[in-house]
């Protein structure tokens, strides 16, 4: 099925002026971050639920509400996550209905970064870029240099030079040039914003930054299709540069005006580390800016001291009744392992922030036992699994052998019992 | 007492090209100031209705966020490299 996207450009958020397309992250005038535009109407009666339900299980199911350029052929099946009940976790913090979107495991890269690589290199081709790249805390790292090797286009990434090994390592294998910076994620951002400046090069978080960002809204169409085409009555989301929050609340808003879902309230709750918390303390203290932080957690992917999208988020948050709060890295650790314990989610760092901040928000009544939540899960585990040293201690090895194993186990347990046949042998037939 | 003040190539359009120019300012508002007088259209755009410098403009100096020094408390000094970019989203 082939159907052109609905008509879209840059406008400013501030000013109202409207810049068409091209690679531009900011208004030229009053200097505010870009978003897309959409012709919505246009979209009305072609964008529904049985065209999309018809559409692959990927998010190019949603492709007439990203900003993707005519004649662009998706053939990475990024997206269409999990969406997954939490029974257990639910019972260990208190709620009864409680989801977990899992993008640890997305495609091809096991982070959300994913979805806005795929729609920020559609553009960056279009533009003509033979170079891409992007500042990176690690995830998005990974998914450029990915998605730039299978498209064919060079990627020189730069990223703070202690990020965790596995993300730097999940760098290189593609091919990239990974550019280390000492410093960290603001003074990254900073050279490449320059670098947008003096080289053509296609920066997706940078001169791309508004057709990227608009990929996260496909966690916010997937959550409500996967709800049966229903809002959640709250979304926890982790908060780095506080982009995906507003996103996901940008694509259920789309989804109203559409039809496609019923309008109600629902309320976002932003989840950051306490070493890096400059959108929660904003939230916290009702202001609409926030003081910018010297970053200092193991939660690297969300250690943005100065995030652009700030005032924003916190904006958002305060006025749809959410709430923000940020946890130490013990608790992050600890928000790793409840989750992996309960629900088989091996998440990485930003993960664990977010599923201790949920676990809070529970505990503080901000978020009542029978409410739909959804949780979003980002990033996968195997990613900072440095996050988890010394945690597990690694158990000897034994020999083959049964008078081994018992005795093994009689050391472990100090009982040495085997569990209760589960059929009497009386009860099998052959069928 | 001198200091250079470092512009991106957004903002060279308001400056004849120049990326680059001396400052004797004590501090930013001093710098504000010399800015509107030396180049006022670049004034207007980095600052708001109430005269006040954009919050999607950062100020650096010497690579530290001038918040991180005082912000408009922060007296310039002999050499500082002083640098206005707009502030670029990252993250998630
Ligand atoms: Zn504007």
């Amino acid at each position: 099925m082939e159907y052109s996207c609905t008509a879209y450009e840059l406008k400013c958020n501030e000013c109202g002026k409207r810049y068409g397309n091209r690679p531009l992250s900011g208004c030229p005038d009053c200097l505010a971050p870009l978003e897309i535009a959409y012709d919505l109407d246009s979209a009305r009666g072609e964008f529904t639920r049985e065209a999309i339900e018809a559409g692959p299980a990927n998010i190019w199911r949603y492709k007439r509400l990203l900003p993707i350029p005519d004649g662009f052929q998706p053939d990475l099946p990024v997206g269409f996550t999990p969406l997954v009940r939490a029974k257990r976790l639910g019972k260990r913090i208190g709620a009864s209905n409680l989801y977990i979107k899992n993008d640890a495991v997305c495609f091809p890269t096991l982070s959300f970064k994913d979805r806005v690589v795929s729609v920020a290199l559609a553009n960056a081709q279009k533009f003509g870029f033979t170079t891409v790249g992007c500042s990176s805390t690690g995830n998005l790292a990974n998914s450029v240099a990915a998605q730039a090797a299978r498209l064919g286009i060079k990627a020189s990434i730069l990223v703070p030079a202690d990020l965790e090994p596995a993300k730097i390592l999940n760098t290189l294998v593609y091919g990239a040039r990974l550019i280390r910076i000492d410093g960290n994620y603001d003074h990254v951002n900073r050279l490449c914003t320059l670098i947008a400046d003096e080289y053509n090069w296609g920066l997706v978080n940078v001169n791309l930054r508004p057709y990227y960002a608009e990929g996260s809204k496909t966690v916010g169409f997937e959550i409500a299709e996967q709800l049966g085409w229903r809002l959640p009555d709250n979304v926890v989301v982790p908060m780095a540069g506080g982009s995906l929050i507003r996103k996901i609340r940008k694509a259920f808003k789309e989804l109203i005006y559409l039809g496609l879902v019923e309008d109600k309230p629902v309320k976002f709750f932003g989840a950051q580390a306490t070493g890096c918390s400059p959108i929660a303390v904003a939230v916290r203290e009702g202001a609409d800016n926030f003081i910018p932080q010297k970053p200092n957690t193991i939660a690297r992917s969300l250690a943005i001291g100065n995030p652009a999208d700030g005032p924003a988020a916190a904006k958002m948050i305060i006025a749809d009744g959410g709430w923000a709060e940020d946890v130490s890295d013990v608790e992050l650790v600890s928000g790793i392992q409840e989750l992996a314990e309960t629900e088989g989610i091996f998440t990485e760092t930003a993960g664990g922030v977010t599923t201790a901040v949920t676990a809070r928000l529970y505990a503080q009544g901000r978020i009542h036992p029978d409410e739909t939540t959804v949780v979003c899960i980002t990033g996968n585990g195997l990613k900072t699994t440095d996050a988890l040293a010394g945690r597990y201690e690694v158990a000897r090895a034994i020999r083959p052998r049964l008078a081994d194993f018992d005795a093994y186990l009689k050391e472990l347990d100090g009982v040495s019992e085997p569990e209760p046949e589960l059929v009497a042998a009386g009860d099998v037939r052959v069928l | 007492m001198s200091f250079k003040v470092m512009l991106p190539t957004a903002f060279t359009r308001h400056t004849e090209g120049q990326k680059q120019f001396a400052s004797t300012a004590p501090n930013l508002t001093g710098l504000l100031t010399e800015i509107d007088s030396t180049f006022p259209a670049l004034g207007t755009q980095i600052k708001d209705d109430e005269g006040k410098l954009r919050r999607f403009i950062n100020v650096y100096v010497n690579d530290e966020d001038i918040r991180f020094l005082g912000g408009e408390g922060y007296a310039f000094q002999d050499g500082d490299e002083v640098m206005l970019i707009p502030s670029i989203a990252g993250g998630c």
